[in-house]
């Protein structure tokens, strides 16, 4: 397995490399060096010596790609992107274009957005692999029906209404939390408690229909027959044979997102104006903070990746049959 | 639902609203409550020129002089200086003139600023003296730093007296090669030596850095000289500026001229605080009424009161009115009356509105979305609030902004630019069409007032009444201008060569270009709006919207027809919304400030005067002629000077709109009893509806655990055939 993983890792590398590339090619396809100056420096009385200090002080004042004016190896060393990337490859974020630290301000942020994304992970698991459970077990009948169509039309509403009409009904009309807010703490737990629900009813109707179709797929073969066949309650029957034998797929949607939990929620962020990754990157891509938006675009790759390989090792522990060479 | 019962039953004990975002142990405290969006870029008082920068930044550095909080027309009064500075004027050979000196004969104007004694800065670590007398924490070694993270992990910290020597480092700073003050190249004109000493000390920094190879290497102002401006003793200082520019006075009014503690910058510039963002930039060092106690700009930003702070009186003496108002009650009394501010991120309006209802915001502006929820308007469209707000204690505050928004001309374009008969016909007719009324009407929620020239009201050049208006545009009816007729307009189009809208030469239709950055559905409507008012004319409009830098560019470049843009007051002066229809301004010419490009020399040489003169009936005179040449050339439509509303709950008191002045927080004051008892009026917890959604989630499980029984017997009794 070591090699294996070691194997992944490597061809990380490449695919890095790629993303990277493809952000700054994006970024400055939208923006140019004058424009980030502008924006960083603001509208009024702002000439051109200023931009062109600016650019010069953030490094921004040389070639994007290739250096013409350079010789040998600093034809491609001495360019933007060389100077922007090579350091992200041993984490050193370095500072955004308004001279704030990047590792500091990530290492501050994540936890508001784990804080939220855990909890709204592990509950809407439970909830919505219970719920499938039920639809499952009453499969065909009229609780099934009602399920899968509260389902879809679960599923059809925009999270933003979710996030809108929650924050409407339990805290203007209910006063029950707070609707908006953060602290640090155990204060923090009443502004928690509305992003958490919204999260997880949000995820209930696409989760829900998603595992009671793995559910079906499993209860139709042959060993749930062969236990029904022995006697074993229905019950006893799903959680003890069906749920075990569905893991695998289950575990691919879940392992994979584990990582990524990390990197916040844009929208939820922004209404419950809770300070995390995804109101972050927002902000950066809206002050064309570029060395905001490389590293969180680069550290969002890491951590798929990460992802990717937890979900393969995850495999071999849920499945006995799957070695990973 | 278990987490909202078990908060429940704790809110049920302390009799708290479950709602309310503040710690208990806030309830009593005299904290007023607001909210930012954005995070300031910077706190540096020689980088920041927004508004929200300047919301922190007033409170707690002191320039020389203020605005009189409750005077109009706006008036300095001193802050930190003895007196309102006046120049004093000299010719080429420095010998001294008279005050009624011709403006050509002042070579330059000296001004003697004087500061109060005793006035100390904040307590800040960067003051803190060892036993032998040398600064503690200025050489911080790398054990020292590991355990600081922000600037309240210093233990000790300490103050001293405020000099003269601050103010003239603050001054030394505009031309700082690293720190780029977007008013180093309008003060370069002005202070005497500010741009050899910007070259002098470009040099320095150059041969730092190559010392040094360091970026950061912090350069040491004291060691050079600026020849205009010199500390004359402790307490008195000297700047002297070319010629004679009687606006320089409001500029000394700005945090740009707030004194700087040179030990601040130097303790600043440790590179291991510039690694952990401890600098200039994100903790400021003043001597105002508040200190920045918490700058945590992904959460919230903390004013806290200044231990420090000098002392000042509310103003004994106010305007018109005033004392009806109750604007006089705390007279004399000393400032300031909040103890903190915390300022929350708020990213959202519809979260921050309803905590303004809710009590939790003492204040509030008035957002689109909750427009017609707020405001109303009476017969006479006099805007008062609706029943809902009124009921609540809501008071409103509304005041005509020192501000305006244009459509702009570009004057280089070869249709619509250019000073011939053809094109002036062209920009007056559609100045004409363009329905200004209609617009503040439909899309800024009638809060405007249709502009008759660039001079907004309350500043000086700007004339009321018949004699005030645009006559190119508006007829005077029944008191009031009235829009003259779009016949009128049509008029003018044929005359400018394109009668109905089509060009008399080739017979093609008239294709204008309105560029714009402006994204979303409501800019939609407005671009709609806006071709349909062309089409009054029968010109088609056709919309170029890009992106918002590519739209800069095109404003550099001069390649834009027509345009919107605007322009907030720096000081209440009319140079400063003349000075963006100055020739030398072009934005072509180095991105100036005068965005369409205008340059009429009839109009540069009257502005050059009326720059230099005293406010008087001459200065009333020249400027009047500059409005004829403006408005008939009209290289703008004129637009509107919007009109700001807000709103506050009735236990916020002393609010009165003050456009220039910034520092104002000091003036309010709270009745913090009477938020309480609102707030927790106003959010009783309503359990009910949750108890109801409980007892039908548990009343649909039911026929789901009887159908599994039931299932269960059914399969258990087949067992038992079988």
């Amino acid at each position: 397995m070591m090699a294996y993983i070691i194997r992944r890792i490597l061809y990380a590398i490449p695919i890095l490399i790629g993303v990277n590339l493809l952000t700054f090619v994006l970024f400055f396809f939208v923006n140019s060096p004058d424009d980030m100056a502008r924006m960083h420096l603001g509208d009024k009385r702002v000439d051109d010596t200023a931009i062109q200090k600016w650019k010069s002080e953030h490094g921004y004042d040389k070639p994007l790609t290739y250096n013409s004016k350079a010789q040998g190896l600093d034809t491609v060393t001495d360019t933007i992107f060389f100077e922007k990337s090579v350091k992200l490859f041993v984490f050193d974020f370095g500072q955004s274009d308004d001279s704030r630290d990047i590792s500091y301000d990530i290492s501050q942020r994540m936890w508001p957005s784990l804080i939220i994304a855990l909890p709204s992970l592990i509950v809407g698991l439970l909830v919505n692999i219970t719920l499938a459970m039920l639809l499952a077990f009453f499969r065909a009948t009229y609780i099934d029906l009602s399920g899968v169509i509260l389902g879809v039309v679960l599923m059809s509403i925009s999270s933003l209404f979710y996030i809108i009409g929650g924050q409407f009904l339990m805290s203007k009309l209910w006063h029950l939390v707070p609707i908006s807010g953060y602290d640090t703490g155990f204060d923090a737990l009443k502004f928690l408690l509305l992003p958490v629900i919204i999260g997880i009813v949000g995820g209930i109707g696409s989760g829900t229909r998603w595992y009671r179709t793995i559910f079906l797929e499993e209860i139709n073969r042959d060993y749930v027959r062969t236990a029904r066949a022995k006697g074993m309650s229905e019950i006893k029957v799903l959680f003890k044979h069906v749920l075990k034998n569905a893991m695998i797929p289950i575990l691919t949607g879940v392992v994979v997102v584990i990582p990524l939990l990390f990197m916040g929620s844009l929208i939820t962020e922004a209404f419950f104006g809770i300070p995390g990754l995804g109101s972050y990157t927002i902000d950066a891509i809206s002050s064309q903070d570029f060395s905001i938006v490389r590293a969180m675009v680069f550290l969002g790759s890491v951590l798929y990746i990460i992802g990717l390989v937890l979900t393969d090792i995850s495999y071999t522990l849920v499945d006995p049959r799957i070695r990973l060479e | 639902m278990l987490c909202v019962c078990v908060t429940g039953l704790q809110a049920g004990c302390d009799g708290r609203s479950l709602n309310n975002p503040y710690p208990a142990r806030d309830d009593n405290r005299n904290i007023l409550y607001s909210e930012f969006s954005e995070r300031p870029k910077h706190l540096d008082p020689i980088r920041a020129y927004s508004s929200n920068e300047y919301v922190f930044l007033a409170q707690i550095y002191e320039p020389v002089v203020q605005y009189h909080y409750l005077k109009r027309p706006y008036e300095l009064v001193p802050l930190a200086g003895t007196q309102v500075p006046t120049a004093r004027y000299l010719d080429k050979d420095k010998q001294v003139l008279s005050n009624d000196a011709a403006a050509e004969d002042i070579a330059f104007s000296v001004y003697d600023i004087e500061i109060q004694q005793g006035i100390r800065y904040q307590p800040h670590p960067a003051f803190v003296r060892n036993e032998q007398g040398d600064l503690r924490y200025h050489q911080l070694s790398n054990e020292e730093l590991e355990k600081i993270h922000t600037l309240s992990d210093f233990k000790q910290t300490d103050t001293r007296e405020l000099i003269a020597e601050d103010y003239v480092y603050q001054i030394k700073r505009l031309a700082h090669p690293r720190l780029h003050s977007p008013i180093y190249s309008v003060m370069a004109d002005y202070i005497v030596g500010l741009s050899e000493y910007a070259d002098i000390l470009k040099k320095a920094n150059n041969d730092k850095q190559g010392k040094e190879k360091d970026k950061q290497a912090n350069l040491d102002l004291q060691q050079y000289d600026l020849q205009g401006v010199k500390v004359l003793d402790k307490y008195r200082f000297q700047i002297t500026i070319k010629g004679k520019y009687p606006q320089f006075v409001y500029w000394l009014a700005m945090p740009f001229f707030a004194p700087m503690p040179p030990e601040a910058e130097q303790f600043y510039s440790q590179p291991g605080l510039i690694e952990k963002n401890i600098t200039l930039n994100w903790y400021p060092v003043g001597t105002g009424p508040y200190m920045l106690a918490e700058n945590n700009p992904n959460l919230k930003m903390v004013l806290q009161r200044n231990p420090n702070f000098h002392g000042e009186p509310y103003p004994h003496e106010g305007d018109k009115g005033d004392i009806e108002a109750g604007l006089l009650k705390d007279a004399g009394k000393a400032l300031p009356f909040i103890d903190k501010v915390i300022y929350n991120l708020e990213k959202e309006t519809i979260p921050y509105w309803n905590k303004f209802l809710q009590g939790y915001y003492d204040t509030s502006g008035v957002s689109s979305d909750s427009f017609d929820q707020a405001i109303q308007f009476s017969g006479e469209g006099e805007a008062t609030l609706t029943d809902e707000m009124k009921d609540k204690g809501i008071k409103l505050l509304t005041a005509v902004t020192t501000s305006i928004s244009y459509i702009g001309f570009n004057m280089q374009d070869k249709v619509i630019g250019g000073d011939s008969e053809r094109a002036r016909k062209l920009r007056q007719a559609i100045a004409i069409a363009v329905d200004i009324e209609e617009l503040i009407s439909i899309f800024a929620n009638g809060r405007g007032i249709p502009a008759q020239s660039p001079i907004p009201g309350g500043i000086f050049g700007h004339v009321d009444g018949e004699a005030g208006i645009n006559s190119y545009v508006y007829d005077w009816k029944n008191n009031r201008p009235v829009r003259k007729s779009i016949e009128q307009a049509k008029r003018l189009l044929a005359e400018a060569g394109y009668p109905d809208g089509r060009d008399e030469k080739t017979g093609k239709t008239l294709l204008l270009y309105f560029d714009t950055a402006m994204p979303g559905p409501d800019a939609k409507a407005y671009l709609n709006w806006l071709r349909k008012q062309f089409l009054k004319l029968n010109i088609q409009l056709v919309i170029r919207n890009t992106d918002y830098n590519r739209f800069q560019e095109k404003m550099l470049k001069g390649t834009s027809q027509i345009f919107r843009w605007g322009w907030n007051a720096d000081y209440p002066d009319p140079e400063n919304f003349l000075f963006l229809l100055y020739g030398p301004n072009k934005k072509t010419d180095g991105n100036g400030e005068n965005a369409a490009n205008y340059d009429n020399a009839s109009f540069n040489r009257l502005f050059e005067q009326m720059k230099a003169m005293d406010n008087g009936v001459n200065r009333q005179a020249v400027i009047d002629k500059m409005l004829e040449i403006v408005r008939h050339d009209a290289p703008w439509l004129f637009g509107y000077h919007p009109k700001g509303f807000s709103l506050h709950h009735a236990w916020y008191s002393n609010s009165k709109p003050n456009l220039m002045a910034n520092n104002t927080l000091k003036y309010k004051r709270i009745d913090t009893a009477l938020r309480l008892q609102k707030r927790q009026q106003w959010n009783q917890p309503q359990f009910m509806p949750i108890i109801v959604i409980m007892v039908t989630l548990l009343a649909l499980l039911i026929p789901g655990v009887l159908s599994y029984m039931r299932k269960e017997r059914h399969v258990s009794k087949g067992q038992i055939k079988s």
